[in-house]
Formats: structure tokens, sequence, C-alpha cells
């Protein structure tokens, strides 16, 4: 019925439907959208709802934290919660920027790596076929869902044998290998024509030249999203089984242990809780516009 | 039956000489794949099969391995019933927010992907930052807290459906229940993403092309059109979902306590922790993770062909 209506609409003004056929895409009607998009509105509300609390409550001061009946805002936001918790890391004993450095330190070494060699691999995995790199990919992929907990103790007894116990490198070099990386990677290239690559190759590129100029610029919505996940899992890496020195722990570690520090510190927690939480997704929100700009600008036509 | 013998070992032989000719000329390849293959080996494979060989062994660490062969399986299956209960939650926390999450992802990721552009930015972020959010679930435990101070329990004696407050973390009743929520709330994670990625990359023309031959709705357009071209993303979805899906303790434990009333809220990674890291019985342990591995990939493998029919 409407599509009728807007097909009479359209003829009496003819300007007014090529604006439409522009901007509506087809196959969609007007009532379906808008209750989809109802839908998605009242499930985005459902999903944001626990971390608008954990913000409030970061910011409730500590008599309404333990008011009852409890209240879901804040009556009288403080930022005394995020204050305490910057004296009680003024007051530690390995000095906070220390901490900081760490977990810096380990993300970007951790992720730079990682793209650097798994790109690497994905690239001649996705457009070679060579004896053993399809087993070896589906290795790749069996590995992805071996959970972290069963692994850890082997892990550790290799980790001890290569010497590296209580040192970055127990925690950045496995994430160099990180399976999800080169599977996404992969999945991605795939998509990429072939002949892009052989084009480049009869101007006489070689493969390492293919990979860095061909390759590489045409998958950044991939390796950005291969950034974004290597950072969260080294960002919530707490690194508890291979390092023990309080000088080298990540800061999600020692934010941790001012948080289980009972209910005297209940406001702190809420406020770590937003810390640790925040990170994340601010590295995503930036990123993020960064991938929906590549997307739209690197439209690859076979 | 000689003759057919001889011809299989010379078709054999053929054929590793043409692989072996084909790795010769692919040195190239051997070398892009080489480091990421070698870190890969050591802190991936390694550790998997050091599992599968402990899984036959009594070993606590302080002691060297003893091989015990099949005893920890048979005394896996037949004789520890907490293990049992850890399969039953884990294969219903599997079996309901495995598909229920991997549908959502690749729903939310549709739907959005229809929006103007800055919407569809924000949507992005709001769908998958609960997953990524660290352990924000802990804040789950306010809203579902036993006592009257619970928000949970609040609104509904404000309501008036129950009178009494409702010990929703304790009780084996709700406990399960209620770690299905907050692992579907958090169950927007990589897959989600990674569709979302995808859908941006299907190519518009198609849709007009489709609109001229005739499809007529949405829904078709989803069907003939966007998932097959969304096939890669689709497997990815699915290995993650599986990987989620199996792999729950995370949740559990932080809601249900550890241990949780009855074991009512135990998992089989649940297990595995207290096997690997309370009672260091790491061959136990390890015969529960080679059991949830193999259960894993078959899980995967019957997901792949049920994606392969997708679209046809």
């Amino acid at each position: 019925m409407s599509k009728r209506i807007r097909v009479q609409n359209a003829q009496t003004i003819p300007h007014l439907r090529v604006l439409r056929l522009k901007k509506r895409q087809p196959n969609r009607s007007r009532l379906g959208d808008f209750f989809l998009d109802l839908f998605l509105l009242g499930m985005a509300m459902l999903m944001i709802f626990p971390l608008v609390f954990a913000i409030s409550s970061a910011l409730k001061p500590l008599d309404e934290l333990f008011m009852f009946p409890p209240k879901i805002f804040a009556q009288n936001p403080t930022l005394d919660n995020f204050s305490d918790l910057f004296v009680t890391m003024g007051k530690s004993w390995v000095t906070f920027s220390r901490y900081i450095f760490n977990t810096v330190f380990i993300t970007v070494a951790g992720t730079a790596g990682h793209l650097i060699i798994a790109s690497m691999g994905a690239f001649v995995l996705a457009k070679y076929d060579f004896p053993g790199g399809k087993t070896f990919f589906n290795i790749v992929v069996v590995a992805l869902m071996f959970n972290g907990y069963v692994t850890a103790i082997p892990n550790y007894l290799i980790i001890n044998a290569l010497g590296w116990v209580d040192t970055y490198w127990a925690i950045i070099i496995p994430a160099f290998a990180a399976p999800i990386g080169l599977f996404l990677m992969k999945q991605f290239m795939e998509g990429l024509p072939m002949s892009l690559v052989e084009a480049a190759k009869i101007d006489g590129a070689n493969e390492w030249k293919v990979f860095i100029s061909i390759v590489m610029p045409n998958v950044k919505p991939a390796w950005l999203t291969m950034i974004i996940f290597s950072v969260q899992s080294l960002w919530n890496n707490r690194a508890a089984t291979f390092i023990y020195s309080e000088e080298k722990k990540p800061l999600v570690y020692a934010l941790q242990q001012i948080q289980s520090g009972g209910i005297a510190r209940t406001g702190q927690a809420a406020a770590v809780t937003v810390i640790v939480m925040l990170v994340p997704i601010i590295i995503f929100v930036l990123s993020e516009s960064q991938i929906l700009e590549t997307m739209a600008s690197s439209g690859l036509k076979d | 039956m000689k003759e057919y013998i001889r011809k299989y070992f010379l078709l054999r032989r053929h054929n590793f000489q043409v692989s072996v000719k084909k790795a010769k000329r692919s040195k190239m390849c051997y070398a892009f794949l080489a480091p990421y293959a070698l870190i890969f080996a050591l802190f991936y494979i390694l550790p998997v099969v050091t599992s599968i060989f402990f899984s036959f062994t009594y070993y606590n660490i302080l002691e060297s391995p003893r091989f015990i062969g099949l005893q920890n399986y048979i005394s896996l299956i037949l004789e520890d019933e907490i293990f049992l209960t850890g399969v039953k939650n884990t294969f219903l926390i599997a079996v309901i927010t495995g598909p229920l999450g991997y549908i959502a992802s690749f729903l939310f990721a549709w739907l959005i992907n229809e929006l103007p552009r800055w919407i569809r930015t924000i949507a992005v972020i709001v769908f998958y930052a609960p997953s990524i959010a660290g352990n924000v679930f802990v804040i789950f435990t306010i809203f579902f807290r036993g006592d009257a101070y619970g928000y949970v329990n609040a609104f509904l004696m404000d309501v008036g459906i129950i009178d009494a407050p409702v010990l929703w973390l304790i009780d084996p009743k709700y406990m399960l229940n209620i770690c299905m929520i907050v692992i579907l709330w958090m169950s927007l994670g990589q897959g989600f993403l990674s569709f979302v990625a995808g859908l941006q990359g299907v190519d518009r023309s198609q849709y007009e092309a489709g609109c001229m031959d005739g499809v007529k709705n949405r829904w078709q357009e989803l069907w003939y059109i966007t998932l097959p071209n969304m096939k890669p993303m689709l497997m990815f979805g699915a290995v993650m979902a599986i990987t989620q899906a199996f792999g729950v303790c995370d949740v559990t434990m932080a809601l249900c306590g550890y241990p949780s009333t009855d074991y009512a809220g135990r998992t089989v990674v649940t297990h595995l922790f207290d096997y690997g890291y309370s009672r260091f019985e790491m061959g136990y342990a390890s015969a529960i993770a080679t059991l949830l591995f193999l259960v894993m990939i078959l899980c995967n493998k019957a997901i792949q062909s049920l994606l392969r029919r997708v679209g046809t």
C-alpha cells in the first residue's frame, strides 16, 4: 500500500522520485523499518543499562552506595571515588606510572608483532596454494577453540624452559601468534581478487612488495579489527601466572587488587570497574570510526 | 591385489614428489609463514599435545607423571557425579546461549547496517561494549542480590509479584538461568564485529540486481544475497560462538560463587579449573580438557556442514 502511494507521489513530482530512490534501499517497507528500529532501540537500552549503572555507581558518594531502597542514578554525583582511588594508587609501593608503562609496553609490543607476523602468514595462506598450507590453517582454526585455562600449565612449563618467567616476553611473544588474528586476516584476504596480486607481479613487484603495498592497504579494516582484539586481550591480561615481580605487573592487576579491598573500598572498586571497562571501549570507539571510514572508501570491485 | 597395492604406492610416491616439487617452488610462502608457525607451534600446538599426553597419566606437578591409561576418563564418566552436573550445565548453556547469541549477533549486525552512518557508529559501540568491558558483569551480582537491596528483588517486591526476596544466585533453581542472561548479554563479541565489518563489504549493486530479479522483501534479500556473501564471516562467528558457549566459567564463577550451591552452577571448565588449580591433579584436568576439546571439534564440524547449505 505504502509503496503505491509513494510511486504516485513520485510521479506527480518527478525530481522527488530521484531523491527517494537514492535515499531508500530496495526491498524495504516503512512499517518494517519502523518496528525493527524500535526493536533495535529497545535492545540497545537493555544492553547499555548495566554499563550506565556501573558508571553511575562510580559517581555515587559512599552513603548512596549503601542506601535503601537502592536508587539507580546518583543523587549527588561526585568524583570522590576516583580521587580516593588516585590517593590509594599514589600510596602504592610501586609507583603507578610503572604499572601504566608495563601495560602500555606489553600491549604495544604484543600488538605490533602480532599484526606483522600474523598478516604475513595470513597472506600466503589466503593467496597461495602450497603443500601444508591448508592443514596448517585447519590447525589454527582448531586452536581458536582451545580454552586458555586448558593450556595454562603446559604453557608455563614451556615459558619456564625458555627462561622467560617474570619477563614481559612471557606475555608478549605468545600474543604474537594469537590464532584469532591470523584466522580473521585470512578470511578477509580471501575476499581480495587474486588478479590484483597477479597484476602487481606482472608489473615486476616481488612477494614482499605485493604484500606491503598491494595487500596490506586493501585489508585495512581487517587489521584495524585485529589491533582492537589484540589490544583488548592484552589489556585484560592480568599476567598473574607468569609475572610475579610487583614492578612488572600490568595496570589491570594492580587495579583489581584495589578492587578486592572489601567493603571499605566499595566506592573505589566501582571506580576501578569503570576504568577497566572504559579503556577498551574508548580504544574501540576511536578505531571504530576509522574502520567504518576505511570500509567506505576501500570498496574493492573485482 | 598385489598389483593394486603396487599402484597405490606408486600413486602415493608420485603425489609426494609433486608436493615436494611444489614446496620447492613456493619457498617464499614458507618464509612468510615461518615466524608465525614457529611461535604458534610453541605456544599453541605443543601445550595441546602435552595436555593430551598428560590426560593418560597421573600428574600432580611435583612428582613426575605416571602412566595410568584410560583411568582418568573412566573415573570421569563413571564415578564423577559433579562432572556430570558440569556436563549437563555446560550442555544447557551451550545449546541455549550458543545459537541465540550467534543469531542475535548476526541479526543486530544486519539491522545496524541499514542505519545512517552516525547512528550505526553508536549502535555498534553500544552492542559491542558489554563483551569488552572486562569484568563489568560482576555488576549483575548487585542486580540479583539475594536480599531486599538487590534491584530485581526490590522491583519485584514493589510490584507485588513476590513477597519475600529471592536468593537468585544461591538457589540452584534460578542460578543457571541468570548466568545465561548474563552470557547472552555478553555474547555480541568478536563474531558480531566481524559480521558488521563483513556486511559493509557486501557489494551494493548486488542488492539492486536482486531487486530487478524479483527479490520481494528484506528477508528474501537476506537469504539469497546477504547470507551467501557473508559465509566466511558466518564461519568465523560460529567458531567464536562455540568457543564462548563451551568455555563458560568466568561468569558462573563470579556470579554463583566457586564452588556454587550443590554445584548447581558448575560447568566443565569450572571442573577443570577445580582439578587443575585447586587440587593440582593435572592429569585428571587434562582428561577433562581433552573431552571438551573433542566435543567442540565435533560441534564445529556439524555447524560447518550446516552453514554450507545457507542461501541455496
